[in-house]
């Protein structure tokens, strides 16, 4: 028997994606996310195609106190777990409106973080598993058009990294994935420049083999590792009069 | 969003606002906004899947709704793609009962299109294995169409190209297979009349030649006639009888980049013909064919498309009836081999009786040759077009991006009836792709 994939966010593009690419491997799925019941056509999408058991499980990646109980409620515990919680909120909106920008670092990194913290510990006593937690290159470096976005996801890349750190010697393996643009809903209506977005089924193929392969941080179109070594590379003198 | 698009010809271009609903109120809106047309996988070769004001791109509603393994019935929504379907129920044993030559086209196109496969003279088209329907009208309502209620939509909208309304979802059954493979039979044919005489005399279920179209005189039409069926479990060789719907992945290979027009000069393509004609006779006699490799051999190669370079292509595919098919096939290749514009793909099939009020086959042979676009070939095909009508035959509209509304009308006498339901259902202004309105429908 397979080991069961907890997709966090499962109605996001990449989380349903991902549930594809791992129910297409014979995976059994556990989809969550807020008001969940509507996602019972997913569900039966899933498990129709590929003929694999597929359960629903409401989740508010906001409440953070709901964590430990919703971890310790599954059956049967998942043995990935795959976090595509994530809000891009608008930059220049949220810049006026303080509340909402403080939502959008709390949906980008407390949420994720807290209920990566609760499935590291059952991972942990378990001696086995693997995490998986979508990141972003927008948290790689600051910039005016996306910081709020940015620095939340550069907090979950953190957090990520310094779990893959902590759980190395306990047989449970973390994956960091920085997709780079990806044509989905939070991305709707922008214009993309093609060569640089990839399509959700490409990151869900790009996630299982690195689950497979045990990769620790991943870019999906490889392009995205030389633009983000770039942007990097450039002085913080500069930069900071640039408009990218 | 404004986008650039074509049909797979990459001929002609047009900039149109597409938009990808993600359910029925997406839909709605769009359709309100009028004119719209639905567009499936962009596989028809012209403009049928293109609007200006407004394309829906419907491939993200694709979710299996349902699926009768006993009866091998699916419920799916209409973005859903051909071969999502073979991968999710060939394991249980059910196959699409009809299927184009590439399974990269989704259920709203093959009921729009109103499919045939290389079966059409035993099994008919994609609507004979259609239980059910659920289209968007111009008012925004969806309407459930099946055999006995709301039965005239029902009829009408396989071979409408779109042009009925917005397919949301459909019921459709599948064919029982006992594996995934193909039992293959290839007869070389030295000329037209020798591979008439196999299809007139072949109980295959599946059947189709591919023609060399320099061939000329007692040559002409020499061709490779492929048979096929669904090979039973028992008759497979027993390290395939083990697990018989599994078949070894094939490779995929793609064309990087927009092919130069000067590769396709008569020479490239003589060479490419005999090469296909040398490479099928060599494999002559039966033998067994995973489905993918039998059904969609094009489909290996991602974006073949470029290979007839930025100008893009045109198919040409006419049905011939059958009392002047010879006639009339004799003709057309003959033009043809005297052009030296010969093609990549020529693909003779026999098809047996119209199934539709707007359904493109008729009883007879088909025929479909690619040309890449310049004048030259634009002037030939129009030359093939009178052929056409001269022996009483009929235009496919999904590979059509050129003909005139006058041809059109000239060939097919069921076009005052559609336009006149088009009017009468007030469809006309609410849905309109560049090819409804280059043709007149
Ligand atoms: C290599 C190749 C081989 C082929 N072989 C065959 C063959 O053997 N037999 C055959 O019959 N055809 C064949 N075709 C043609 C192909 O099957 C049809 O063009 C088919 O309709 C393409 O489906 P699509 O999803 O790509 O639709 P599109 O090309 O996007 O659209 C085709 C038509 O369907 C309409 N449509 C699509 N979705 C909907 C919807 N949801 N509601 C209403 N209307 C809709 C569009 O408006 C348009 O008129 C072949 C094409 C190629 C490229
Ligand atoms: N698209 C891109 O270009 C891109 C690039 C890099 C990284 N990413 C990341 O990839 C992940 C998936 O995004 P996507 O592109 O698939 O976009 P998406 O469809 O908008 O997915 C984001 C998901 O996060 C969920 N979510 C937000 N706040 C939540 C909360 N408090 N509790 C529970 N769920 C919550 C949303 O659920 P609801 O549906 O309930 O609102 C939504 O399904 C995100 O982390 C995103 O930041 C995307």
């Amino acid at each position: 028997m397979k080991e069961t994939v907890l997709i966090l966010g499962g109605r996001s593009d990449i989380g349903l994606a991902c549930a594809h690419a791992f129910a297409a491997e014979g995976h059994p799925v556990q989809l969550a996310a807020r008001n969940v019941e509507t996602l019972e056509p997913a569900r039966a999408d899933l498990a129709l195609r590929h003929s694999v058991e597929v359960s629903l499980h409401e989740i508010d990646a906001l409440a953070t106190g709901t964590h430990g109980a919703f971890a310790a409620g599954l059956e049967p515990a998942p043995g990935i777990v795959i976090c595509a919680i994530g809000a891009l909120g608008n930059q220049t909106a949220d810049e006026e409106d303080h509340a909402h920008a403080v939502e959008v670092m709390r949906a980008n990194f407390e949420g994720p973080a807290s209920l990566m913290a609760v499935f590291a510990n059952q991972m942990a006593v378990r001696g086995e598993g693997v995490l998986v937690g979508i990141s972003s290159v927008a948290g790689d470096r600051g910039r005016a058009a996306n910081y709020i976005y940015g620095s939340a996801k550069a907090g979950f890349t953190a957090y990520l990294s310094g779990l893959r750190n902590r759980l190395a010697k306990q047989g449970v393996h973390v994956v960091t994935v920085k997709p780079g643009f990806v044509a989905t809903s939070m991305t709707e209506g922008m214009d993309l420049p093609p060569k640089l977005t990839a399509r959700p089924e490409e990151v869900g193929q790009a996630v299982l083999s690195a689950v497979r392969k045990r990769r620790n941080v991943i870019y999906v179109r490889p392009i995205w590792r030389v633009v983000m070594t770039v942007i990097c590379a450039i002085p913080e003198a500069v930069f900071k009069k640039m408009s990218i | 969003m404004k986008k650039k698009l074509s049909g797979w010809g990459r001929y002609p271009v047009a900039e149109c606002e597409v938009t990808a609903p993600r359910d029925e109120a997406a839909v709605r809106a769009a359709v309100a906004q009028g004119p719209v047309i639905a567009r499936g996988n962009g596989r028809a070769y012209g403009d049928a899947a293109m609007q200006a004001q407004g394309t829906l791109d419907m491939r993200r509603m694709n979710k299996v709704i349902a699926f009768d393994p006993v009866a091998g019935r699916v419920e799916c929504e209409a973005g859903m793609l051909l071969g999502d379907v073979i991968s999710a129920f060939l394991p249980h044993g059910w196959f699409p009962a009809v299927t184009p030559g590439t399974k990269l086209v989704t259920i709203g196109g093959c009921i729009a299109s109103d499919v045939h496969g290389k079966n059409h003279r035993n099994d008919g088209t994609f609507a004979r294995y259609l239980d059910w329907i659920d289209i968007m009208d111009a008012d925004g309502d969806v309407v459930r169409a099946d055999a006995s209620s709301n039965s005239d939509l029902f009829r009408w909208t396989p071979g409408a190209m779109g042009l009925t309304g917005v397919i949301l979802r459909a019921g459709f059954r599948l064919r029982p297979v006992e594996s995934g493979w193909i039992r293959q039979e290839m007869v070389p044919a030295a000329n037209l009349d020798a591979a008439m005489e196999v299809f007139e005399t072949t109980d295959a279920t599946y059947s189709v030649a591919w023609f060399d179209c320099l061939g000329r005189g007692d040559a002409l039409g020499r061709s490779l006639v492929v048979l096929g069926d669904h090979a039973t479990r028992d008759e497979l060789p027993s390290d395939k009888r083990y697990r018989p719907f599994h078949v070894p992945a094939r490779r995929r290979k793609k064309v990087p980049v927009d092919a130069p027009a000067f590769a396709l000069n008569r020479y490239t393509l003589r060479a490419f013909n005999l090469l296909y004609h040398w490479n099928g006779s060599r494999q002559a006699g039966s033998s067994y064919v995973d489905w993918d490799s039998y059904f969609y051999p094009l489909d290996a190669l991602l974006d073949w498309n470029r290979i007839y370079g930025r100008p893009g292509f045109a198919q040409f595919q006419v049905v011939i009836p059958l009392d002047s098919a010879k006639a009339g096939l004799t003709r057309l290749l003959d033009t043809i081999a005297a052009s030296g514009q010969g093609s990549f793909l020529a693909v003779l099939k026999r098809l047996g009786a119209e199934g539709g009020p707007f359904s493109f086959p008729m009883e007879g042979y088909t025929l479909a040759l690619d040309f890449p676009v310049n004048d030259r070939t634009l002037a030939l095909m129009r030359e093939l077009d009178a052929i056409t009508v001269d022996h009483g035959g009929r235009f496919y509209l999904t590979k059509d991006s050129r003909l005139s509304a006058e041809t059109l009308r000239a060939a097919d006498g069921r076009v005052p009836d559609f336009i006149a339901m088009r009017a009468e259902q007030g469809l006309a202004g609410a849905f309109a792709s560049g090819q409804s309105e280059r043709l007149g429908l």
